[in-house]
Order: structure tokens, then sequence, then C-alpha cells
């Protein structure tokens, strides 16, 4: 009746009922998964669902309290990253395991360097280096620094590594949160050629766009339990409902464009003229009115990180003006930034914007720590209450008020750096990269706070490299390319298209641009 | 869930033990330095006759105070994620001045103790600024001021002891024939290091810059300005510490204090501050301090040679943490 089916792949890898728990906290449930040869098998959820967890396990970094992990159908005990090597499963992680002063060719060979007469045999080396450096497409020399390449690159120096070690099982924890979509591109063509060769690919992303793009089977975790199997060309909302277990109505609850209209012509509460920084970023202008968000999109390494970090007195500008409410603002100095009434949510989360080992509490106190403070004392009652009534405005999940958020999910630790600000009451609020690395759920809770802002006369600046969302979320849309405002859309005027050929230049007419910016001196 | 410990410091809910009290059980638990101590107190009880007189438990205090009153003004430096290597230096040239403007300038003795301090203060100054300004590493700028601090009071001193003035003597005696005094200016530092770090908006702002120093910048605190209190902050007290020395021996010796540093350093590790920055408590310093001064005293008590309590104070100082390291990971 039906043509014969293709000899089933081989099983590479396999867990039964594995469960983890934490002090008060059951990360993982019975989790049952299994990976074939020459597949990419999606883990989807929300943070805090156990994917990484999972992975975790797989990799030696967790043991399992019960179950039991499987490597071509034979039980094996896998309690550390020697072990994981000796079984071929490679993992990268979303923060790479990489020595940024060595060499890509030092770097894929840490530790197993290959030696002659117990010396290391660079030559050999560096050619071994240059022949996986072809596989991932990579035209570096093996001897260039680490520390010169960039984000994309690195994840392909992990690739070449993996690949060095004769990886049959590849686990990539989002490879692509960092990726520009042309980017994104390569790693998946890299991916395919991988999986055409026979490696099994656990992939995690939060993307689900680039499911079907890029899967074969979709295992969706939630709350530590294992709630579907789905082929990846499943619908997105039908994938959406297993993360969250209820349907999400609307992902970006946003009328866009309707504030910008209404304020149009009114004096705007923050105004940027002229900013400029030698060689980072040229003729910055653009203003923010109150109950608007306005969207910054380009390319990773256009400079909308730098503007904003400029604008906020984090960094220093050689020329130009920023005004809050119309005053004039001092450069590089958070605090006069602050007391005029700006924000900023830095991109790194972890890196920026947190103390990881201080309590809820003392991070959402951080930023009015001053002004609470009389005469140099501070007031650590009423800052606990004050965090105690945010962080149950904000809905964060924790233990109590004295957790520490390091050990809070991503969605979570974003609440308190945003809701330290909000404590602060800024008037405009910078969020850089807002929702990256944050589960659905908690994205649609920011969504909703970014609203509730804008509606009481708050402003948003808001950075992603998230296209939908820029496009979901802004009434008005600056795209930067190549440290200058490339252009502006309105909400009517946004598209995919429309952004994407602003920010790779495209659209532009004339070269004239180029030709009028001082490169260098 | 309504939990009041920190995460990393379960509880050890073990059925059976002894009988102590679930209260002292928990703060020994948690507080790894403390049992140390407390183990350390009982086994010099049993192995020497003199040791629990209150007279010798005076003595360790008196022993303790100064290199308690050094780590204290070193626990800000390491809760901020920095470190002071040049307290010793800085207290001798501070006890050296203390010498000099109350002999040669004759000033009178308040006036030659807050001119010593304000000295403390300056290299702390110059510390702060070369590490804020500068943007030298901590470890480095004040590696710079143990040698400049000490050659300037050899300098000052031409190389002598300076004898106090009579009247100063009474800061290195008793209060009421029974308290020393060092004991109460401890106690008293110690007050002010728990209240500065707790209640106060420079603490805070130390634990979040040794936490994240890039979240407290972006946060409004004004880093380099903190820094520049910490390191003053370490300077001052690091002169109290020469001042408590000097009146102890009645003399201003400008080669007191040599590796003292290190004695605070270890002082404020053992009581379970971290290198890294953002964790660090004054109680946890002081017990740390008491810890070394027992054990010396105790060595000394047992007849124990010189050269071997160096080994053994070494090898406290090494178990103290992985202990503590190893508490943290169960």
């Amino acid at each position: 009746m039906t043509t014969p089916d293709p000899p089933p792949a081989r099983e590479l890898l396999r867990t039964e009922g594995i469960r983890k728990t934490f002090p008060g906290v059951v990360a993982l449930d019975g989790v049952d998964f299994d990976l074939r040869e020459g597949e990419v098998h999606v883990l989807l959820g929300e943070n805090g669902a156990g994917k990484s967890t999972l992975i975790k396990v797989l990799s030696g970094t967790y043991r399992a309290d019960a179950g039991r992990v499987l490597r071509g159908g034979r039980p094996v005990r896998i309690s550390g990253a020697e072990d994981a090597e000796k079984h071929g499963i490679a993992t990268i992680h979303q923060e790479f395991n990489l020595v940024p002063q060595l060499s890509i060719a030092e770097n894929i060979f840490l530790g197993r360097q290959p030696r002659r007469l117990g010396l290391v045999d660079r030559k050999k080396m560096e050619d071994d280096a240059a022949v996986l450096l072809g596989r991932v497409g990579i035209s570096a020399p093996p001897r260039t620094p680490v520390s010169q390449l960039g984000i994309a690159g690195r994840q392909m120096v992990e690739i070449a590594k993996a690949l060095s070690l004769k990886t049959r099982v590849l686990i990539m924890d989002e490879p692509t949160a960092v990726l520009t979509s042309e980017e994104v591109n390569r790693l998946f063509a890299i991916v395919r050629k991988l999986r055409s060769e026979g490696v099994g690919i656990v992939l995690i992303t939060h993307h689900l766009e680039e499911i079907p793009a890029i899967g074969d089977r979709v295992t969706v975790l939630r709350d530590g339990r294992s709630v579907g199997q789905v082929p990846a060309t499943t619908p997105q909302d039908e994938m959406v409902k297993l993360m969250v277990g209820r349907s999400i109505e609307q992902q970006y609850p946003r009328d866009t464009g309707k504030a910008s209209a209404a304020v149009k012509g009114r004096q705007p509460l923050l105004r940027v003229t002229g900013l400029r920084k030698s060689g980072v970023f040229h003729d910055i202008g653009f203003e923010v009115r109150a109950g608007e968000v306005v969207g910054v999109a380009g390319l990773v390494g256009a400079g909308r990180t730098e503007v904003v970090r400029a604008v906020f007195g984090a960094d220093h500008y050689d020329a130009g003006r920023v005004e809050v409410g119309g005053k004039k603002l001092p450069g590089g100095d958070v605090w006069a930034a602050h007391a005029a009434g700006l924000g900023l949510v830095p991109e790194d989360r972890k890196g920026q914007g947190l103390l990881p080992d201080a309590s809820v509490s003392d991070n959402l106190g951080l930023v009015t720590l001053r002004e609470t403070s009389k005469g140099g004392f501070v007031d650590r009652g009423g800052q606990r209450k004050e965090a105690t009534r945010i962080a149950e405005r904000l809905g964060v999940r924790m233990a109590g008020i004295d957790q520490h958020v390091r050990t809070l999910s991503g969605g979570n630790q974003q609440k308190v750096v945003i809701g330290k600000w909000l404590l602060a009451n800024s008037r405009v609020l910078i969020l850089d990269e807002p929702t990256r690395g944050v589960d659905v759920g908690a994205k649609v809770e920011i969504y909703q706070l970014i609203n509730e802002l804008t509606a009481s006369g708050h402003a948003v600046l808001m950075i992603s490299s998230d296209l939908p969302e820029v496009l979901g979320m802004s009434d008005r849309i600056l795209v930067m390319s190549q440290g200058r405002i490339a252009g502006e859309l309105t909400a009517q005027e946004a598209s995919q298209d429309a952004v994407m050929a602003l920010a790779v230049g495209s659209a532009t007419p004339g070269t004239t641009e180029m030709e009028d910016s001082p490169r260098g001196h | 869930m309504a939990i009041d410990t920190q995460p990393g410091h379960r509880l050890d809910k073990r059925p059976g033990g002894n009988g102590t009290p679930p209260v002292v059980r928990r703060i020994l638990l948690d507080n790894g330095a403390l049992s140390a101590l407390v183990v350390m107190v009982v086994a010099m009880t049993f192995m020497s006759g003199d040791f629990l007189s209150t007279q010798n438990l005076l003595n360790v205090g008196v022993q303790a105070a100064v290199t308690a009153i050094l780590a204290f003004g070193v626990t800000f430096a390491i809760v901020s994620g920095g470190i002071d290597l040049s307290v010793g230096s800085v207290a001798a040239f501070s006890a050296v001045m203390l010498g000099w403007f109350t002999t040669t300038e004759g000033m009178p003795v308040f006036l030659g103790v807050l001119l010593a301090i304000l000295t403390g203060t300056a290299c702390g100054l110059v510390n702060g600024l070369l590490i804020s300004y500068g943007k030298l590493p901590p470890f480095i700028a004040t590696l710079a001021m143990l040698s400049a601090a000490r050659g300037l009071g050899l300098v000052v001193s031409d190389g002598t002891p300076i004898t106090l003035p009579e009247s100063m003597s009474w800061v290195g005696q008793t209060l009421g024939e029974w308290l020393p005094v060092p004991v109460l200016v401890m106690i008293g530092m110690g007050l002010i290091t728990a209240v500065v770090l707790q209640r106060t908006y420079s603490g805070r702002s130390m634990y979040a810059i040794g936490g994240n120093e890039e979240a407290a910048h972006l946060s409004g605190i004004r880093v380099p300005r903190q820094k520049l209190v910490i390191y003053a902050l370490v300077g001052t007290f690091a002169a109290v510490a020469g001042i408590v020395l000097a009146t102890r021996l009645a003399s201003a010796q400008p080669q007191a204090a040599t590796g003292y540093e290190l004695d605070a350093i270890a002082a404020v590790v053992i009581g379970g501050a971290s290198l890294a920055g953002g964790v660090g408590k004054a109680s946890g310093t002081l017990i740390g301090a008491l810890i070394l001064a027992v054990l010396r005293n105790g060595l000394n008590l047992l007849d124990v040679s010189a050269f071997w309590q160096q080994v053994v104070i070494g090898a406290v100082i090494a178990l103290a943490v992985l202990l503590d390291t190893l508490r943290r990971r169960a």
C-alpha cells in the first residue's frame, strides 16, 4: 500500500525516567527523550522547564537522581566531561568554553595537543585545525587568536572542537540567540551537513520560526516533564500551547503606532542630537515622547548598544547632546542620567544587570540605594518593603525576597533588572534586548509591562534583534546600520523587508554617506 | 515556601547528635569559622590548664587586636572585590608620624593621634586614586604603597624607634585594672565595621561593586568615588591599628607590623569572605583574627617552637578555607 519505509535510523541516545531535584525544586521529573542518527531534535520549553538541566545531565555536569541514559542501546554513566567525550557527546553552551588569548588551533586541541617527543607539535596541530575549520567554513588562519573572532566565529570554533572529538551527539544550547540572520543561515547549513553525516543534534532554541527550517522532531518540556513530542512542522501556536500549557492569545499585545500618533508634536522626554563617537557612531539624532515605544533595529555590530550606553552615560561620547525632559545631561555620568529619569536595562543580564550572589531585595534596591539613604545610612527595612512590593507587582516567581538572583530563571531575573528602574521611577526606560533568553510566557509579561508603563506616561526605547518583536511592539522604529541611523519607520511603514533593507544598507540611495563620514583622523 | 536561609546554607537535619540546642547548632553549622574557633578553645582548655584564665583570654584579645583592626579595614577592600597589601606599612608609618608629631614637633597627644590617623587616611586615598583614576589593579597599587609607606616611615624616623610620650601609655594599658584598651578599640572598630557594611550607602555599595562592578556602575553607583572611600577607610583603620601597636610597645617603630597585611588577609578569608568580592562580614573577620590569636597563644602555652608555629598556622589557614568551600558545596 505504501512505499516501504527507509530502514529506521539507529538510535544514538536515549534517556529513561530522568529525575533531578535541587533543594526545594524538582528540575526534571521522569523525562524520556531519544535521539537518532542524522536528526535534529529540538528541545523546547520555557525557561525553568528543565531543558538546561537535561543537557547538563547528558553532558555529565549533573548526575541524575533516578533514571538512566543509554548510548547506542547500552546504559552508560556520564559523570563528567571526560565520560561525555568518551561516549562521543559534545555540548556547546551559551557561554563558550574558549580561551580568548589562545589561537583557534590551540583552543580546538586544548588539553590534547598533538605531541612529538613530549613537545607540542604546532605544525600538526595547525594543519589538523585548518582541516576542521574548512569543514565549518571558517577562513581565518588557525593561528588567529580567538579574541579576534566575532560571536559567530567563536561558535564555529566550538563546533570544530566538537568535530575533532569525533562527536556523534552534538548538543547546542540556544546557538542562534546571539547570531544575525545571515549567521544563523550559515550555522544551519553546517548543522545540515553534520546531520547528513549521521551526527545526532539536540538543539535548544526560543525562536519557534527556526524549528521547521532546521528541526526534525520536537520534544516539549514543561515543569520538568516531557509534555509532548511533535514533528517540527507543527504549527507555532500549537507548540506554544504545549510549552505554556495554555494558548497565548496575542504574542505582541500592543496597538502599535497609536501612541506615536497621539503624542506627535509634543515635547519629547528624551532628545538626542548630533551624538558622535569617533569610529563607533555618527550623527545620531532621535526623540522619544511620553507614551511611545521606539524600537531600535539593526544588525549586531551596527552600534545600537554603544549608542544607548552613551546616551545613558555608561560610556563617554565625543560630541552631541542628550536632553531628558528638556534638560541637558552631562556625558559619562550614570548617576546624573538616573537622576534625570533615565533607566537602562542592559543587554547582558548576568554580566551587567545583576549582582548574582545578592538577594532579590538587594538587587531591586540598588538604584534607589542612594536616595533612600539618610546621612549615609541605608533604610534596609524600607528597602525590603519596597522590593517586596515591586516583586509582587512584576510577578517575580521566587522562594522569597532573600533568594539569590543567580537561582532565578532568566525571565524572572530580567524582571528584577527592570524592577530596580521601576522603583527608581525612571520616566524613560532604555531596554537593550529585553527578552533575550526569556521564555514565551515571561516575554508576554514583559510586553504587558511595557504597555502599562507607556500608558502611564513613561517612554521606552527598545533595542531588539528579534525582528518580529521590534515590529510587534514599536510605535516607531529606528534602523541602525554601520554606526548611523539609516532610517526611521512608522509602525505602518515597517515590515521585515523594510527594516532589513535599511539594516543592510541597500535602501540608501547612492553611497554619499560613505564619503561624508569622517573615517579616522 | 517562607525561607530565611540563603541557598547553599542548608541546615543539616540529621537526627540524633548531641544535646546542643538547635539554635546553637544552626549558628555553628552555618558558620564554619565560628565552629573552628569553638573547637580550638575547647581543645586548648583540655590541653593547657592556663588557657582558660581571664588573664590569658585577655592576652589573646590583646594579641588579636592589631590584626583584627587591620583586618576590619581589609574586609572593606575584599568585599568590594579588591585587596590592600599596604596596611602593615601604613600602620607603621602612621605610628611613626604619631611619634614624630608628639615628640619632635611637641604637639598635644590628641592632635598627634588625629594627624596620625589622617596620615593613614591619606595613604589610603592615594591607593584609591591610583586604583580609581589610574586604573591600577588594587594588588599593584597597594603593593607600591606597601613599599612607599614603609620607606616614608623609615625616612621620618631615620630608621630608629621613637619613644612615645608618657601621657600616651594609658592606651596600651587597662581600664579598671583589667580591661585592656586595645581590646576595647578592637570591639569599637568591629562595631563600626559592621555598621558601615550593613547599614551605610558606602557599605552596600562595596557589596554591589564586589558582586558585579559593571552592574553597580550601570545602577548609578559612582564606582570610582566609592573606591576612594573604601581605600581611605582601609588606610584609616590601618592607622588606628598602628597607633594601638605603638602604644603597646610604648614606641613607634618604623619596622613594626611587617607582614601583618598577610595576617589581616588571612583573618578576613578565614572569616568566610570571598576574594572574588561581594561576600564578607565584620563578625567573620573578628572570628578569623581570634582564631589566629588563639592558635598562636595556644601553641606558645604548649611550648611549640616558633618555627613549627608558622607551619601550623599555614595549615590552619588552608584547612579553614578548604572546609568552608566543602561546606558550601555540600
